[in-house]
Parts: structure tokens; sequence; C-alpha cells
């Protein structure tokens, strides 16, 4: 049938309406999957404004009456969030740094170079990568006690610059891997060094990817509540993923008002964070391939 | 590279240079994969040693470990039923929710990247779940699969409908963890539109100039170039899956009767709840072992399927 229609001389014409009609259904389709994804977000800021003795109505209510803004300094000012806050930021920095210097520099070395004992390797990072943290938690722990460690940030900062996660290794190895030789081998050509390559030629056309690696990487941290619960005890030295958990009561205690004005403070930094490197998504169409 | 061994081939003092500049190319690899060689053997290799010796003990943490042989094995997988149970539950979440979450993450992404308005909008909107992630979701999803105050319900009474017991039923509560992890499946998406984005245009221009039409630069060009993405995708969501630990413990602690204690939440009570080491290093290095054979059957199928633009295969 539509074959047929694509035969008639008045092509042109007649193909605009099924374009509209598919650009309007990729439209609704987008619209009813952002509805779906946002409704949990609207009930949380709901409850985040809802009196105590709200939270239960029925029907679910969605614009709260009253409208109560002071559950957002209360829950900030029963905890010590602003300091929270801070250290996150100072760890996360400090470990995305690391994380994308030591895992980029890596993955060009997996990708790029050949060395004696590289493949075998790779499939050590390969299952470095699957194996399931708590295998080196107890251990590693014992190690970082050892040295003095436990109550500082170094548990959480220093790994990093070791590639730790070896997940960002294989993400920028597997990116650098769709990046063609051709380039490599005419810099090798002109005497490029394998640094400057790295430098100058695999960093620069991975944006999007480093952007994504980082992205990536620091939404983990942020979030990351197993190794700071294990290491920082003084409430002070808390990130906000940690302190955020102490609004967590026993089966009765917790007070979903706060706990939910909370999340949305959690949460702030992580879609800022979004906004700053989205340019290289929306720029982005990827200057990859060779250039004339 | 056919240049280069032409090159290489023409005369001798060049052929030595080609042998020392290997020599310096290994040097130079091993130089720039020593943060991560140093970084395993400190914080994994030793510590993954240590814990294999330690599944072999019986270890409270305050003495000294005791020697037992594998008598921890033989009882995880003779005598404990609900390690066994967990093992299942944890399975079923992952080989369920992940293929759901690569097809949905793909098709979001393909529709993305069309040329249509707000764009950034939808980008951002499908994101989100993924950037409060981890407790900030469980917190928020036990408080939305409530049975008596939870949105879900409440919106369901009110259509005359009496909801189910979530989080509360041991039928349901994987279907409700499903559902949960689809919601996030924005966060593979903006892989796979990276992805997309990544593909040189060129190969899209030689295809126009080539008259290929919509359907045969999808399948000849989008898919091919998207393969090794979906491959990492598909490898990472399964071990994450199979590591899931925040949900269950904060949304369920395991619950109704066991039915979403996930492994790594078993190992946790063990270890930290009933400081059972030994045992709980065992249970570590069971799921190390199953994730390490599940992934090393995916690489061995992916040459099938997977292409590479840079490959070193062919030098």
């Amino acid at each position: 049938m539509a074959e047929g229609v694509a035969r008639l001389p008045a092509q042109g014409s007649d193909t605009q309406w099924p374009e509209q009609a598919k650009r309007l259904s990729i439209y609704l389709v987008l619209l009813a999957g952002a509805v779906v994804v946002f409704i949990p977000f609207a009930w949380t800021l709901s409850t985040a404004l809802k009196a105590p003795d709200r939270l239960a109505e029925f029907p679910p209510r969605w614009i709260p009456d009253p409208i109560v803004w002071g559950n957002f300094p209360e829950a900030v000012t029963i905890k010590p969030f602003g300091r929270w806050f801070l250290n996150t930021l100072f760890v996360v920095g400090v470990a995305t740094t690391g994380t994308i210097m030591s895992a980029s520099l890596v993955a060009f070395s997996f990708a790029r170079l050949r060395w004696p004992g590289r493949n075998l390797l790779f499939l050590v990072l390969l299952a470095t990568m699957m194996l399931p943290d708590q295998v080196t938690l107890i251990p590693t722990f014992v190690l970082f006690r050892h040295l003095g460690w436990v109550n500082t940030y170094l548990p959480l900062i220093a790994p990093p610059f070791f590639a730790r996660n070896a997940f960002f290794v294989f993400l920028l190895r597997q990116f650098f891997m769709t990046i063609p030789l051709d380039l490599d081998d005419a810099a090798r050509m002109d005497g490029a060094s394998f640094f400057q390559i790295y430098l100058r030629i695999m960093l620069p056309m991975s944006k999007p990817a480093l952007a994504v690696a980082a992205i990536m990487f620091s939404q983990f941290k942020w979030k990351e509540f197993l190794a700071p619960l294990i290491y920082l005890n003084k409430q002070e030295m808390f990130t906000v993923s940690l302190g955020l958990r102490t609004f967590i009561g026993e089966s009765w205690g917790t007070e979903w008002h706060l706990m939910m004005a909370a999340n949305i403070i959690f949460m702030i930094p992580l879609i800022l964070i979004f906004f700053f490197a989205q340019k290289y998504f929306i720029q982005g169409v990827v200057i990859t391939g060779v250039k004339g | 590279m056919s240049l280069a061994s032409a090159r290489s081939g023409t005369s001798r003092p060049l052929l030595r240079l080609s042998l020392s500049s290997r020599q310096s190319e290994a040097l130079t690899g091993i130089l720039m994969a020593s943060p991560w060689i140093l970084g395993f053997i400190i914080f994994i290799a030793g510590p993954m040693l240590v814990s294999l010796y330690l599944s072999f003990t019986r270890w409270d943490l305050f003495t000294e470990p005791r020697w037992i042989g594998l008598r921890n094995y033989e009882q995880l997988f003779l005598r404990d039923a609900k390690f066994l149970l967990s093992l299942k539950v944890t399975t079923i979440y992952a080989f369920v929710s992940v293929p759901l979450q690569v097809s949905l993450g793909l098709v979001l992404a393909n529709l993305l990247n069309q040329k249509i308005r707000l764009l950034g909008f939808f980008r951002t909107v499908y994101y989100l779940p993924s950037v409060i992630g981890g407790i900030a979701v469980a917190v928020m999803f036990r408080w939305i699969f409530g049975t008596q105050f939870g949105l879900i319900n409440g919106m369901l009474s009110t259509i005359g409908i009496q909801g189910p017991s979530w989080l509360g039923d041991p039928d349901l509560v994987l279907v409700s963890f499903v559902l949960m992890s689809m919601w996030g499946a924005g966060a593979s998406m903006l892989i796979y539109l990276g992805a997309l984005q990544g593909i040189p245009t060129e190969l899209y221009e030689a295809a126009d100039v080539d008259g290929a039409g919509n359907l045969a630069r999808f399948l000849r060009i989008t898919v091919p170039m998207m393969t090794p993405v979906i491959f990492f995708n598909m490898i990472m969501g399964i071990i994450t899956a199979l590591q899931e630990f925040v949900l269950p413990f904060i949304m369920t602690r395991g619950g109704p009767a066991n039915s979403s204690t996930f492994l790594v939440l078993y190992l946790y009570r063990n270890a930290f709840e009933l400081f059972k080491m030994g045992y709980a290093s065992a249970i570590a290095w069971i799921i190390f072992i199953y994730i390490m054979v599940l992934t090393v059957f995916i690489i061995r199928s992916s040459s099938m399927w997977v292409y590479y633009e840079g490959s070193l295969k062919g030098r």
C-alpha cells in the first residue's frame, strides 16, 4: 500500500503527510514517557511541601494545602547539611579528576599500544569490573586502617587516581576503538610520540565520551554510600548521601516530608552538573573520523 | 598501515628503527597502563587473595581466622536455602530487567537523535531518574509503592481498584523492582545518544551519495556502529543488576520471606550483621565466579556481532 503511494508521480506532496504523522507520534511517545518519568519527582516535591499530618491524605493531593516551604530549612538545619555538601563537593571533585586522568591514559594504552601481556591484562581488567566490591571490602578496610586513613577522605579519593574503577577504563577504551587508526598512523609519520597522540588526538576527539565518563563517575561518587559508611564515622565528615540516610527511620520514624525535602536538595547539584556537561551533547555531533 | 610496512621494507636502517620503536611502544604502553597496574595490585589482587583465604575460614573479625577448608561452600550450596533463593531471585531480576532496559534505552536514544524540538527537555527528563539513583530512588519508591498511603495504590483506589501490596507480596516484589529499574533506563540512553552522535557524519553523507534510504542507513551504518556500545551496556547492566544492593536494602530489607534478598544483600547481612566474615567471603567469591563465567560467555560471543572501527585485528 505504502509502496503504491510512493510510486505515484505526485510523490513530494504525498510523503509530506506521513512525515508529519511520524513526527507527531514521536512527540506523543516522548511526551508520555516524560510524564511517567516526571510523576515520582512531582510526588516527591509535593510530599516535601506537605505538613506532616497531611502526608496520608486520600485521594492523593498533588498541590499541598497548606504549602509548607519551611520543610526545606527544617531539613537542612536539623542536620549539618551545609558541611555535608562541601564534603561531598570536595570528594567528588578530586575523585572525578583522578578517574578521568588515570582512566583515559590507561584506556589509550589498552586501545592503541601493543605491549606484552596487554590482552591478558585487559581480560584481568574486565574481570575486576565484574568483581563485586564486597570481595575486596574487608581486606581493603584492614589496609586503610593500618595506614591510618579511617576518618579521612583518602579511602574515597586515593583509589580513583589508580583507575580503581575499571568501568571507566573500559568505557573510554571502547570509545577510542571507534576512532580510526589512520589518524594515529598519520601522526606517527609526522613524528608524534604516543603521549602526544593521546594528548593531541585522542583526548580532543573524545570530549563527549570524557564528558559521559565524568558525568557517570561524579554521579556514582555523589551517591556512593557504602564506602563513606565504612570509613567516615564522625557526623560532620559525612557526605550528603550518607547523611541522607539518617532521615530514614526504622520502620516507623521516617519523616517523609523532610526526607523528600532533603532528597530534592540532594539531587540539585547532580542536575546542575548534568546541565553544565550537556553542552557536549547539544553541540556534540562528534568529530570522529578522518578530517580532510 | 600498508604504507608503513612498505616504508620499512625499503631499507635496512628503517627496519631496525621499526624494531626499536616496537620496543619503545611496549615500554610506553606499560608505563601508561601503570596507574591501573599498581592500583590492581594494591586495591584488588591483594585484597582478593586475602578474601579468598578468608572464604576457607571461620572469622568473626575479632578473634583469629580459623581454617575450615571447603565447609563454607558446602554449607551454602547444600544446606542454605536462603542462599539458593537469593541466587534465584537475583538471576531472575538481572535477566529480566537488563534486556528491557537496554531495549528501552535504545528506542529512546533513537527517538531523541532526530531533529526534534525540546530535545534538551526530553533528554534531561529521561536522565533525571539516574541522576538521583541509589538511596534516593529507593526511598522515593518505598513511599510510592506503599500499600496504604502509596501514590500508586492511592491513584488506583480513586478509580475503584484496590491496589496490591507491591513490596509486601513475595510474588510481586520482583515485578515492582523491574518496573522501578525501567524507570532508570535513561542512564543507558545517554550513552547510546553519545554513540549515535559519535558516528562519523561522513558515513551518512556517503550513504546519501549512494542513494541509501532511511532503513538502509539505520541497518548498515547505525546498528553496526552501535554494537560496541550495546555490548558494553549489556555486560555492565547484568553485572550491576547481579550486584544490586541498595534497592532491596532500603526498600524491603530483603523481604517478604527473603523474596527480595539479593545476593549482595545476603552477603552484607552475613558480614556486617552476623559478623560471619569467612562465610560472607565465600558468598563474595561465588558472586564473582558467577559474574565472570557469564561475562566470558558474552565476550566470546561478541566477535560474532560486535563491530570495531579501529580494530587492531588487521594489524
